[in-house]
């Protein structure tokens, strides 16, 4: 018999090199308790968290966890069904009036996670004869979206405009198409050219999909996102978005003005064929939602927590993957696995948690200390934060 | 020359720059384990080819082009 596992093997034994030189599992991190947004404690030790998504700080809120907590009184601890069945409460359409108003937008549907929103819109909007046309670094979930369906996909390099229209030029005028692109891309937190592209996707008859996850809540006057900041946001035709980075819990949501929208709901398979997400987490979302829209000086102060410490890492010498902050994530560029892995375990050392992200999660096979912001860091801890990368930067010897 | 024999001269020429190995290409060559292409290399390729004939391969049809004669063979189906 042969083993199904055999296919994990290097896998395996690249782990297993790794953790012999007894350096700390980046994959498994243990939160013991949780004191705040950007406070945690691991391995007894009080953390700076500097890698959760978390860019809102909308985690401990006291109206967010109120309102979480009432619903579940309420409501009891979950729905047992599937939004078409008997999963749909009061709750979720609550949450998805909240969406509606904060994007200006005439639907707007919840899924059980963001993944599944990208799942379930792709695969079910695109079919046999249509076409896909996807940035080459577009996430997984829209990666896995195109797997489920059966739409021909076409990639083009990484936020490459003529790369795009060469291709929308090549595919027969009268077929269906779908221009998937994200407005933070999650790697290098580089934002797309969307004033271009979109204009680009229309003038060539596409429509157009924009995953806004990494900029919900801080990017854009209403924050909105990336194509309401570059002014394009009345072309999108679908914007896909998630409850666990800004809103602060989990879930996902793709709102639209197509007329024909609501359809969606009984023949998207990732939507009908799962449960609903609990009472307590759509309460937990809508409230969140709506104190969003309310979020001006917290997207300021966000803005300059970003300059800072994109400011001050390049200053200490290390390489970024943004020549200017563009969002809020800073990803510090690592020579190789090895190293990155030692510099994630001195920054853990010194009371500070990133993200280390690999291939094939990672463009160019690079290896990344990922940093993403939060509204609720304080001008004092992003300097401590530039401190314990100077310490660790200099004791792993990746910066001179 | 043919029409593919054009092809694949031109198929040759643009899979020389990727061609780190200096390996000996021939219609059997397969591109992931003989040229050992990761995926960012194989979309330049692409990319290349679909800019020298004016064509779009799709991801679904480049999971079926394992070796250099499949891809003269795709290429000359596109072109029409």
């Amino acid at each position: 018999m042969s083993d199904l596992f055999s296919k994990f093997d290097p896998l395996i034994q690249q782990r297993e090199t790794l953790l012999s030189t007894g350096i700390t599992d980046p994959f498994n991190l243990v939160m013991e308790s949780v004191e705040s947004p950007t406070v945690a404690i691991c391995n007894g030790r009080r953390t700076i968290l500097l890698g959760t998504y978390n860019y809102m700080g909308m985690t401990f809120d006291p109206d967010v966890v109120q309102a979480g907590k009432d619903a579940l009184d309420q409501f009891g601890s979950g729905t047992t069904g599937s939004r078409v069945l008997n999963g749909t409460y009061q709750g979720h359409k609550e949450c998805e009036a909240a969406l509606r108003e904060f994007y200006a937008m005439d639907h707007a549907m919840v899924f059980s996670t963001g993944y599944q929103a990208n799942l379930g819109i792709i695969s079910t909007v695109a079919g046999k004869d249509d076409y896909i046309i996807l940035d080459i670094d577009s996430h997984a979930s829209i990666y896995d979206g195109c797997a489920l369906g059966n739409a021909q996909i076409v990639p083009f390099r990484h936020n490459d405009i003529e790369a795009l229209e060469k291709r929308l030029k090549r595919l027969p005028a009268e077929a269906g198409k779908l221009v998937v692109l994200e407005g933070v891309y999650s790697m290098l937190g580089d934002v797309a050219p969307l004033d271009k592209m979109v204009k680009v996707a229309k003038d060539h008859g596409a429509m157009v999909l924009v995953d806004e996850a990494h900029s919900m809540g801080f990017i854009g006057e209403n924050g909105r996102g990336v194509a309401e900041a570059q002014g394009v946001i009345d072309q999108v035709d679908f914007i896909i978005g998630t409850f666990s980075k800004s809103v602060g819990t989990v879930g996902g949501f793709c709102v639209s003005n197509h007329p024909k929208f609501e359809i969606l709901r009984l023949v998207c398979r990732p939507y009908v064929f799962t449960a609903s997400l609990p009472p307590s987490v759509v309460a937990t979302a809508a409230t969140s939602i709506r104190k969003l829209m309310h979020g001006s000086n917290k997207r300021a102060h966000l803005w300059e927590n970003s300059k800072r410490l994109h400011g001050g890492l390049k200053k200490l010498g290390f390489t970024l993957g943004t020549d200017e902050p563009q969002s809020a994530i800073i990803a510090v560029i690592m020579p190789d696995l090895e190293k990155g892995a030692a510099m994630w375990e001195a920054l853990l050392h010194e009371g500070l948690y990133v993200n280390l992200a690999r291939p094939p999660a990672t463009p160019a096979n690079m290896t990344l200390l990922r940093c993403s912001l939060c509204a609720e860091h304080s001008a004092e801890q992003v300097e401590e934060i530039l401190g314990m990368f100077e310490a660790a930067g200099r004791s792993t010897g990746c910066i001179g | 020359m043919t029409d593919r024999d054009q092809v694949l001269a031109k198929v040759k020429a643009l899979i020389e720059p990727f061609n780190k190995k200096g390996a000996e290409v021939t219609e059997a060559t397969r591109f992931a384990q003989d040229l050992e292409w990761d995926s960012l290399t194989v979309l330049d390729f692409v990319a290349n080819i679909e800019d020298e004939f004016d064509i779009v391969i799709t991801m679904n049809q480049q999971a079926e082009i394992e070796n250099v004669g499949q891809l003269v063979d795709a290429v000359g189906q596109l072109q029409g």
